[in-house]
């Protein structure tokens, strides 16, 4: 088979406050053969709060990021929910949109560049279900994560709105009852838990002007994967990584319960499939404690 | 002549939820096992249960047609318009065990009958009509053209089922928050030429009942079953704050306008700078968990940052791309 080559949108959160994730998706396409060509270009998405500001500055941006993925020839590839929400977007108006398009490539053409639509955006985890594919990923876990009951949290822009997702990804994923996080716990070994708010909101994007809704749905995620016996949490989104992992107190006390579970980043449950060491997830990053390993 | 379109049945189990809060005092689920056709829609299996199992179970319906909003209910936790979803595309979802819920648990009256009341009130507080000045004796038409019409963007095509805004998160959490369907309301008439209200877009933009308690978890353009994209509408109400100069200078607006900021001067984001910028002297109170994410080097300082690569063009793109002030 093909290798596989992507251009890696990174974020801004993998280099920043989840230096874990990063570790782990080099980590991750390293075992799997994957090769991931950084797009050191790219600027930040604007993480679905820029548009609320400047719809065409956003557009704009976003446009010269997949602009170099394209560049490159490849498929972007992102490890984070909202970038991939953003991303995705601003192709789907783009393609769509011929004004718009024109419109957009003008200011592009400033500098060179030209958004052109030939460049696909996918998220890791449908990277890795769409064009891996888990038979072959099963056949290569060698460290089977039996002993576990892992509670899938999908990040909202991974599944909604599900006009987009499906455009973007060749599994099409029911929102309300979403399998591809599942698919891949079961993958490397795993139970998965089924509980009511895998597919629900972490609350990240009100952080700081609403922090008690934030902390309530937090307090709920993490409460719901407790009452299902999860062992520990996995998520392929950063910023749901972010709230789960860190803002526990907060979150213990918005619902008046003590919550608070190990949370893994994708990558990192798929490492330790793999074999990757703690130390080369980046385990140590983590402020709930990691205790199972 | 073709005969393609073949009616099929198949067994499904129905978990429906009763109460009534005259009698009961906790809810229960009632058990039915029907044979449904390819043809009916989640309406027809309430009519049934009504007409063949129990004449006391109670719902709304009115038009049978999409267009009453009388019928929304949640199945499998999905809120939907019983006249318009198909029970074929409900197995195809979630299989042949299916729960009959009401749009709200907590707000049941009877069977899937619940109390609006809340919805009705946010609806209302939006100022959900044209405020103009209207000449009682006209002399020529007060014309829309079809270009200006358009920017409703469908808005004015809800029907205020509710689906949306006992879909929102939010609602459950904050009881002052408008909710998805009081802002494609708001939208609506904001986006409307003849509308000259001073207040409505004041209002959606005020902390806690206001867009920006929004979560943007898309749930909202997920079930709306008019296609009208709540959550299109919460975005471009955001922008109009600023294009008509209301948005207040609260953490929250800071938040928006710090990604530019940020974005000028890195092309990435600086994490702690924004948090720095939107909240303030307020950062205080994040300095514990900071230091603890300091501690497990997930916190790095503004010289530490990795730059974009080819910086100047987004600094150049910035300036010539940007289309709002604050």
């Amino acid at each position: 088979m093909k290798k596989l080559k992507y251009a890696l949108f990174t974020g801004c959160t993998a280099k920043q406050s989840t230096p874990e994730q990063m570790m782990s998706t080099m980590a991750v396409a390293d075992k799997l053969g994957i090769e991931l060509v950084e797009l050191t270009e790219a600027s930040c998405c604007g993480a679905s709060h820029l548009q609320d500001y400047d719809d065409f500055l956003s557009l704009v941006l976003n446009a010269r990021n997949i602009a170099y993925a394209e560049k490159h020839e490849l498929t972007m590839v992102t490890i984070c929910n909202t970038c991939q929400l953003n991303t995705a977007m601003t192709k789907q108006r783009l393609d769509n949109n011929e004004e718009l398009k024109a419109k957009v490539n003008e200011k592009l053409a400033e500098v060179g560049l030209e958004y052109k639509g030939t460049s696909a955006v996918t998220h890791f985890l449908y990277a890795i279900i769409d064009d891996f594919g888990l038979d072959r990923l099963k056949e290569m876990v060698v460290t089977p994560l039996s002993q576990f009951n892992i509670a899938p949290f999908y990040g909202c822009h991974n599944i909604r709105p599900s006009e987009l997702q499906n455009e973007t990804h060749k599994t099409a994923e029911n929102p309300y009852n979403p399998t591809s996080l599942d698919d891949l716990i079961i993958a490397c070994g795993g139970e998965s838990v089924d509980y009511d708010e895998k597919n629900k909101c972490c609350g990240f994007h009100v952080e700081l002007q609403a922090p008690h809704t934030a902390a309530v749905l937090t307090g709920n995620a993490i409460a719901g994967a407790m009452d299902g016996n999860a062992d520990w949490m996995v998520t392929p989104c950063p910023l749901c990584h972010l709230k789960l992992d860190t803002q526990t107190a907060h979150a213990s006390e918005a619902i008046g319960r003590e919550v608070e579970l190990p949370v893994l980043h994708m990558q990192q449950m798929l490492g330790l499939a793999l074999g990757c060491t703690p130390a080369e997830l980046g385990l140590n990053h983590h402020l709930a404690k990691v205790d199972f390993i | 002549m073709s005969t393609e379109h073949k009616i099929t049945t198949q067994k499904v189990n129905f978990k429906v939820f009763r109460f009534n809060a005259d009698e009961d005092y906790l809810p229960y689920y009632e058990n039915y096992d029907m044979e449904v056709t390819s043809e009916e829609v989640v309406l027809d299996i309430l009519n049934r249960i009504k007409w063949d199992h129990d004449g006391s179970f109670s719902y709304r319906r009115s038009c049978r047609h999409g267009i009453c909003g009388a019928c929304a209910i949640k199945v499998n936790g999905r809120s939907t318009l019983a006249c318009k979803e198909s029970m074929n595309d409900m197995v195809a979802l979630f299989g042949k065990e299916l729960v009959i819920e009401p749009l709200s648990i907590k707000r049941a009256v009877k069977d899937m009958v619940i109390d609006k009341a809340d919805f009705w009130e946010k609806h209302d507080a939006i100022t959900p009509y044209l405020v103009a000045e209207i000449d009682e004796n006209p002399t020529t038409e007060n014309l829309v053209s079809p270009k200006d019409a358009q920017k409703l963007d469908e808005a004015d095509l809800c029907i205020q089922c509710g689906a949306c805004h006992y879909a929102c998160p939010v609602v459950e959490i904050n009881e002052d928050f408008f909710g998805p369907a009081a802002f494609a309301a708001a939208y609506r008439f904001e986006a409307d030429v003849r509308d000259n209200s001073e207040s409505r877009l004041k209002d959606v933009n005020e902390e806690r009942q206001g867009v920006w308690d929004c979560v943007k978890c898309f749930e909202c353009a997920q079930v709306c079953p008019k296609d009208i994209d709540p959550i299109g509408k919460i975005t471009k109400l955001h922008q109009m704050a600023f294009q008509e100069g209301v948005a207040n200078n609260n953490v929250a607006v800071r938040h928006a306008v710090g990604f530019k900021k940020s974005i000028v001067k890195n092309g990435v984001l600086d994490e702690g700078g924004l948090v720095l910028y939107s909240e303030g002297p307020a950062i205080v109170k994040h300095l514990p968990v900071a230091f603890k994410m300091f501690t497990k080097g997930k916190i790095v300082p503004p010289w530490g940052i990795t730059k974009s690569e080819n910086l100047d063009e987004i600094q150049k793109l910035v300036k010539s791309s940007s289309t709002a002030k604050f």
